[in-house]
């Protein structure tokens, strides 16, 4: 196993490498392909954070834990929500920055506030050949040539490994509230959350649990605001089923972002993205065990049977979006693939990028690309 | 500005493009008689003059994939323009080039209140966006100064802006699809309605890539219900380094205003001179709107002006109705034109951490006194992207010339804080020869891959943001294939 103390080292070791490797930050996911593993935990610490400008710059190992310890300290957060994937991963290790970056996280204020990609303000990274990049910076608005600043959130660890990331910060707002609404059905939650999301209540969260019934609305800031928004949008929703009003719900809201419904069931957990519409009719043709809804419908949860296929379903279904297999046996991982095929003019576009950013294929080799991951890709 | 020199193959094999062209394109479409093209000679940095070789304004993503197969055919450059209202140069004509203009493809496709996006063909305006959604009483968020002109597709290309992102993000975090046209004539869907796209990032960095790795046609906008009402407040203070102080204490304090203007003293004696808003004549003036509810609008600016007042304002403004808001926008607003009522002004974009704000205002006075030309800086303080006005005289010979090495200066400054060249206005071929003082080689390279993949034969808007000595080598076969 690679452990790079610092940036030259992580380097070195790419520009060295011989054989894949398998870059780690956390370890919260596992190695999913085969390599040596190249672990980012020693690249570690804040570099610099200013309260006032709402800016973070850390190295990519920093422990998730430690940013938001710091941030809470001056009454900040990292407000795309980046999910905890242990519980439902039945995963150990400590979520790092880098990580969350990598796989672009986001949780239920994806809706409002935008994912990782929407608060990476600049990055630090070694591509395949060993060369130390950067891009972007530390100012909120920068348009100073491409944003590979986006390209490198979820990409993976595909393109380059991230040695250091610059992060807009937000306030904790004052206050928390969420309207719980008991509906009927998927076809009335979506609805229900349509109204909120197009209501001037700026909701930063949507979703709907079908085991209780209840679709949840947050709202967040100053108190005064949070109960006046929480009371107009309960009168707005009552023609859609019995509202509850509920103060805090910090939990609800943390099992909402980390699928906690699906922790320790068995079977397969697919991560679905759709125009929130489009999810009434997917639904039922998904035969999930368990479904779970969130950004008003356009992120659905899928606990289903081993080897299910729902990708085939979704475009049967002729609906646009794409479906992840988050947890499954390898064997069905290297059956459907992780990620879904995209048309093949953008597969084209996306293997010229990785082939031009990691020209010997030695990072985190075919996890992008299901064909590279049955040995089609390029050598 | 040094441009490259137009491929005279290509010159003189105009009249056999222009056949070809004539061939897929209905006849008002083609333009290419030389007064006619005079009118795309340039775009809003109209210092830099170049008609093309001919231009082209389809209306459909079928006649942008026909032009731009013919033109990869013919190894002609192209260079996309939406309004041409780039304030950097990057609807810049070669004269070996083809203007592909998108102003005729200005239709809403599609408007979708339940899923709260629209999409629209990238010729579209980005006022008539918001206007197309507004009865009822949705918005599309980024509004750049130049709203009323600007069409999206240039928004897209230079990852637009505006006053109001502090609150709601710029382009890249609005836009949820694209068509996009490649150079040689491959027609991709990027995205959708959906809100993350799969795969890697591409719509991320399409968007701001400045017209370089293809032509987008069509595009889904996320739309947002507008809120119930903003209003301002206008504070004043005698020093750059109290408002700044002030700009950080709102922010650290968590509320979140969706904009924080800041004008300096002289910014402020022009737009008074010139739009009589009643400002206060000080050091600083900012400007700090929230939105909400009446009573919501009450409480943030109550501990807005609860901070402000901790930091002794010679002057605290706050608007009571729709006229006093409009009077505390009005000199804001009206600060370019000003400016203009002066002198010829150059209008920079450089952005900066917020903390170097009193640093960075003193230098440029100092740089002021240096190169002998007034300057006044009015910006987006909330998230440090200024936009410093040089004053100048176009018809005094070397003016412009010392004007850009002052703003040269300026941007290096921005830099070296910690900014950024650009914050909203792009790199165009006016930050172009400054990108080596932001990035290393090495880091162009990367970018310069980028490009490769989406266009290998560098056609598409070749001579814009990079200095042209790093993609000489690049641009070169095109050249020598002739």
């Amino acid at each position: 196993m690679h452990s790079p103390k610092n940036e030259a080292e992580l380097a070195e070791i790419i520009a060295g490498a011989e054989t894949p490797l398998c870059v780690e930050g956390g370890g919260t996911r596992g190695c999913e392909v085969e390599g040596d593993r190249l672990a980012l935990r020693g690249l570690s610490g804040i570099e610099l954070y200013e309260p006032g400008s709402l800016t973070l710059v850390a190295r990519a190992g920093t422990p998730m834990a430690e940013i938001e310890t710091l941030l809470a300290s001056e009454g900040q957060r990292l407000a795309f929500e980046p999910m905890d994937t242990r519980g439902v991963l039945g995963s150990s290790g400590a979520p790092t920055i880098g990580g969350a970056i990598a796989v672009n996280s986001s949780g239920p204020r994806r809706i409002q506030g935008g994912a990782a990609r929407d608060y990476l303000l600049g990055v630090r990274f070694v591509d395949g050949a060993g060369q130390v990049i950067k891009n972007g910076g530390r100012v909120m608005k920068n348009v100073t040539g491409y944003d590979l600043v986006k390209l490198m959130a979820g990409s993976y660890g595909t393109l380059g490994v991230l040695s250091e990331v610059s992060l807009k910060v937000l306030p904790i707002p004052e206050a928390m509230a969420t309207v719980s609404v008991a509906v009927p059905d998927l076809l009335s939650a979506v609805r229900a959350m349509s109204t909120a999301l197009g209501s001037p209540y700026d909701v930063t969260g949507a979703a709907y649990d079908p085991g209780s019934g209840l679709a949840h609305i947050r709202l967040e800031g100053f108190a005064p605001s949070v109960r006046y928004r929480q009371e107009k949008l309960a009168g707005e929703l009552a023609g859609s089923g019995e509202v509850e009003n509920r103060s805090g719900s910090e939990h609800l809201w943390q099992d909402i972002r980390d699928v906690a419904a699906f922790q320790g069931r068995e079977g397969d957990v697919w991560r679905i993205s759709v125009k929130p519409s489009d999810a009434v009719k997917l639904a039922p043709m998904l035969e999930a065990e368990a479904l779970q809804f969130d950004w008003g419908g356009g992120l659905i949860w899928a606990l289903t049977s081993e080897g299910a296929d729902l990708r085939a379903r979704l475009m049967s279904a002729g609906l646009s979006g794409h479906a992840t297999l988050v947890r499954a046996q390898s064997a069905t991982i290297a059956a459907l693939g992780r990620f879904q095929q995209q048309a093949q003019a953008l597969e084209l576009i996306s293997d010229g990028l990785r082939s031009r950013f990691d020209p010997r294929g030695v990072l985190n080799r075919g996890l992008m690309r299901a064909g590279q991951m049955a040995g089609m890709g390029r050598a | 500005m040094e441009m490259p020199v137009p491929n005279v193959a290509i010159l003189a094999r105009k009249t056999h493009l222009a056949a070809r062209l004539s061939l897929v394109l209905p006849g008002d479409a083609l333009i290419q008689d030389e007064m006619e093209t005079r009118a795309y000679e340039c775009d809003g940095l109209a210092a830099y003059r170049c008609p093309p070789l001919m231009v082209v304004l389809p209306r459909t993503t079928q006649e942008v994939s026909d032009v731009l197969r013919i033109c990869h055919e013919e190894g002609v450059p192209v260079v996309p323009r939406g309004a041409g209202t780039s304030l950097a140069g990057g609807a810049l004509p070669t004269a070996d080039s083809v203007i592909l203009g998108v102003a005729r493809m200005n239709e809403v496709l599609e408007t979708d209140y339940d899923n709260r996006v629209i999409r629209v063909q990238s010729g579209r305006t980005n006022l008539s966006v918001s206007g197309a959604v507004e009865e009822e009483e949705f918005f599309y968020a980024p509004d750049p100064s130049s709203q009323l002109a600007c069409a999206i597709a240039g928004n897209i290309a230079m990852n637009s802006g505006g006053a109001h992102c502090l609150k709601y993000g710029v382009t890249t975090n609005n836009l949820l699809g694209v068509t996009l046209v490649m150079m040689d004539g491959t027609v991709v869907e990027i995205g959708g309605a959906h809100l993350d796209a799969g795969g890697l990032d591409l719509l991320g960095v399409i968007c701001g890539s400045e017209g370089q790795l293809g032509v987008v046609t069509e595009a889904t906008l996320r739309i947002l219900r507008k809120p119930e009402g903003a209003r301002p407040v206008l504070i004043g203070y005698d020093s750059n380094e109290v408002a700044g102080a002030c700009v950080s204490d709102i922010i650290k304090a968590g509320v979140l205003p969706v904009a924080i203007e800041f004008m300096d003293r002289p910014c402020i004696e022009a737009c008074e001179a010139f739009a009589k808003a009643g400002y206060p004549m000080c050091e600083a003036l900012l400007i700090v709107e929230v939105e909400g509810s009446p009573a919501e609008i009450d409480h943030q600016l109550g501990l807005i002006k609860e901070i402000a007042q901790s930091h002794n304002p010679v002057e605290l403004r706050e608007a009571t109705d729709a006229d006093e808001a409009a009077r505390i926008w009005l000199g804001r607003k009206s600060a370019f034109g000003a400016m203009g009522q002066i002198n010829d002004y150059m209008c920079l974009d450089g952005t900066i951490p917020v903390s170097s704000l009193p640093h960075v205002l003193r230098r440029i006075g100092e740089l002021s006194q240096q190169f002998g030309l007034a300057v006044a800086n009015v910006f987006h303080a909330g998230d440090g992207n200024m936009h410093p006005l040089i004053l100048f005289d176009a018809n005094k010979p070397g003016d412009l010339e010392l004007c850009e090495d002052f703003g040269a200066e300026i941007l290096k400054l921005c830099v070296e804080v910690g900014g950024c060249l650009t914050g909203e206005h792009g790199v165009g071929i006016e930050k172009r020869d400054l990108m080596l003082h932001q990035y290393s080689a090495e880091d162009l390279e990367a970018q310069l891959r980028v490009k490769d993949v989406f266009d290998p034969q560098w056609l598409l808007n070749p001579a814009k943001v990079f200095p042209l000595s790093v993609t000489e080598s690049r641009r070169a076969p095109a050249l020598a294939a002739e």
